[in-house]
């Protein structure tokens, strides 16, 4: 029975919770484009961005501040509104998909228990697959309004090899839901609390998913750096092939917004990384009760920092696949090797749980 | 905590409703098919949230992730592949065109009402909320509807052989 | 709750909306798509009728109905597509003899 003070206050804390992760967000984006020149720079043997703030920790808002007042060019005959449209369509799906992430336990405050999480959907993980399908329209679309050459193939090969490997990127999810059994994040990470324990025993290794479903992690996450058109795969976006891919055409703002939605997808997919399969926030807790409401959010954090510098790393060292290399390597051996995944995922399970 | 369907997102079914017939009139009467494309999109995406208000939130998602962002990836893709211009105006009759429009809501209002008449809206209430989760839909759709879940397997496989035979250039 | 006789006025809107863009249009692709309308008006009377009944077969139903839509899709454009290397034009004024 809902007062309206309830659904006032309910309405309330949840937006509360929507302005702290955006901002959050924004804040996690932007410092994250620090890190990557820095860790990619240190890689090369060079210094980074060094002379704004002390070891060019206020180059973000120098590089904000240059997008903003750059000049903003449109090319003659383009799609003016579908022009204007992909890259807010990008960031308003890149910043969707963090509402359903949980990022650590419940906290009671007078009475009332706020989760870290802006909302839990029944079929929250679904939903991150939705809207991870629906960016792939960003791509589609600013490659072709922007009515020339390189950005229409750019967007065309780009938006082809992602929703190849969202494929395998869906199929590598299937044996985490068969062990959790419920396709809500929370539910997903609260099922990896404890330890295993074999024939009673307790091994002390954490109850995470990556210990049974190694090849699903594979599978998953280089279909997830496929999808966001990171390097390796990111041939559709490299500047000795097509320039700049599908956002040449695109300046200051709008080109920021790419830029953004790029690294928040990074962000969306690290996260779901860390929730299927290394436990969340799950972790060392001890101490008042403010620790233990802090620690879980610390440790998703620790997992999720470990995976983006991963990224950063690949992006340092690894070189690109040729595009036929890429989609042959998505349809032929991630798709099957996924799909073996399933079912040997799903004989052990069915193996397991009979009488 | 799931999502709750209370009385208090009613409203919404008519503003997503609104939006998917606006954006529906939106299709047909662009005239670039790229623009028609993102307004079915739309269409799509508005009555993936009505499914979610009426109590369907697996078929709202797969809504979604295959109709809105696969199946229209497509056409955008053939669209864009064609290079499908602005449409030329027809050459059919005027009488036509001014008879058109005013049958076709006379059709509507028609259908309207043998709808009212046989559905009252005093009448109907909805039966208790079912359970319409991913597991719910999972266990009828293995049981009972087995076979044509099996069947539409095969015709998946049958029309992924036609349509990469149909689009080949070279036989 | 909503009375089930709105959310048939909605579907069956959107129905004759599609059907009208169907016999209006010249672009075979917006034809195509004005079937894909109606082939959602149809999959929402079935959730309506499932909520209404409190079964679920009609989401069932609508399930195949969008796998269906998929593999027609598929079909369809691979068709247009073929039909635009014969004949070089989308419009279905074109597109009326059965010669090559």
């Amino acid at each position: 029975m809902a007062t309206f003070s309830d659904t006032g206050l309910l309405l309330l804390i949840t937006l509360i919770k929507i302005a702290v992760v955006v901002f959050v967000m924004l804040t996690a984006i932007a410092y994250l484009t620090w890190l990557e020149r820095k860790v990619v720079a240190h890689i090369q043997s060079r210094w980074g961005p060094y002379l704004v703030g002390y070891s060019g920790l206020l180059q973000p808002l120098a590089d904000g501040a240059k997008f903003i007042l750059k000049e903003d060019i449109v090319p003659l005959e383009v799609d003016t509104i579908v022009y204007w449209l992909a890259p807010f369509l990008a960031l308003t799906l890149a910043f969707l998909s963090i509402a359903v992430i949980p990022f650590g336990e419940s906290f009671t405050i007078h009475g009332r228990t706020i989760s870290f999480q802006i909302t839990d959907l029944n079929v929250g993980l679904l939903f991150v697959f939705a809207v991870t399908s629906l960016g792939v329209y960003s791509v589609a679309l600013a490659g072709w309004s922007s009515n020339s050459k390189y950005p229409l193939l750019g967007g065309l090969r780009s938006s082809a090899q992602m929703i190849s490997y969202e494929l395998s990127l869906g199929l590598a999810v299937v044996g985490v839901l068969m062990m959790a059994g419920t396709l809500s994040l929370r539910g997903i990470v609260e099922s990896q609390s404890g330890f295993w324990h074999i024939a009673g025993v307790n091994t002390f290794l954490p109850h995470w998913n990556i210990f049974v479903q190694p090849v699903g992690f594979l599978v998953y996450f280089t279909a997830a750096v496929a999808d966001t058109n990171r390097v390796p795969f990111d041939l559709p976006e490299g500047e000795s092939e097509l320039v700049g891919g599908y956002h040449t055409e695109y300046s200051s703002m709008k080109f920021a917004m790419f830029f953004m939605s790029e690294y928040a997808n990074m962000i969306t997919v690290s996260c779901l990384a860390t929730i299927l399969f290394f436990g969340g926030w799950h972790g060392p807790v001890f101490g008042p009760y403010v620790l233990r409401v802090l620690l879980p959010v610390f440790w998703f954090c620790l997992k999720l920092f470990c995976f983006l510098f991963f990224y950063i790393w690949m992006r340092g060292t690894l070189p690109r696949f040729r595009y036929d290399q890429l989609m042959a390597f998505g349809w032929k051996f991630l798709l099957p090797l996924g799909l073996l995944n399933v079912l040997a995922t799903s004989f052990v399970v069915a193996w397991i749980s009979s009488p | 905590m799931p999502v709750r369907i209370g009385t208090n997102l009613v409203p919404l079914f008519y503003i997503f409703g609104a939006l998917a017939v606006v954006a529906a009139l939106s299709v047909v009467a662009q005239r670039m098919p790229v623009h028609s494309a993102l307004s079915l999109i739309v269409v799509l995406c508005s009555l993936a949230v009505v499914y979610l208000l009426l109590g369907a939130e697996f078929i709202a998602v797969i809504q979604v992730i295959v109709y809105a962002g696969a199946i229209m990836v497509l056409f955008v893709f053939v669209i864009m592949l064609l290079n499908a211009g602005r449409e030329t105006p027809s050459h059919r009759s005027r009488m036509a065109r001014w008879l058109g429009a005013p049958l076709v809501a006379a059709f509507l209002l028609e259908v309207l009402l043998a709808i009212w008449k046989q559905f009252p809206a005093g009448a109907s209430h909805a039966a208790a909320a079912v359970d319409a989760g991913p597991a719910a839909i999972g266990h009828l759709l293995f049981r009972n509807y087995v076979l044509p879940f099996e069947v539409t397997s095969i015709l998946i496989l049958v029309a992924i052989l036609g349509a990469v035979v149909l689009a080949k250039k070279e036989f | 709750m909503v009375p089930l006789s709105h959310v048939l006025a909605l579907s069956v809107t959107l129905f004759v909306i599609g059907a009208a863009g169907f016999v209006v249009r010249k672009n075979i692709i917006t034809v195509f798509m004005c079937i894909e309308i109606m082939l959602n008006a149809v999959n929402l009377a079935f959730i309506g009728f499932s909520r209404y009944l409190g079964n679920l077969d009609g989401q069932l139903f609508a399930f195949f109905v969008i796998v269906v839509a998929a593999a027609e899709a598929a079909v369809g454009l691979a068709i247009i597509i073929a039909l635009y290397r014969n004949r070089e034009s989308l419009n279905i004024e074109d597109l009326d003899s059965m010669k090559l």
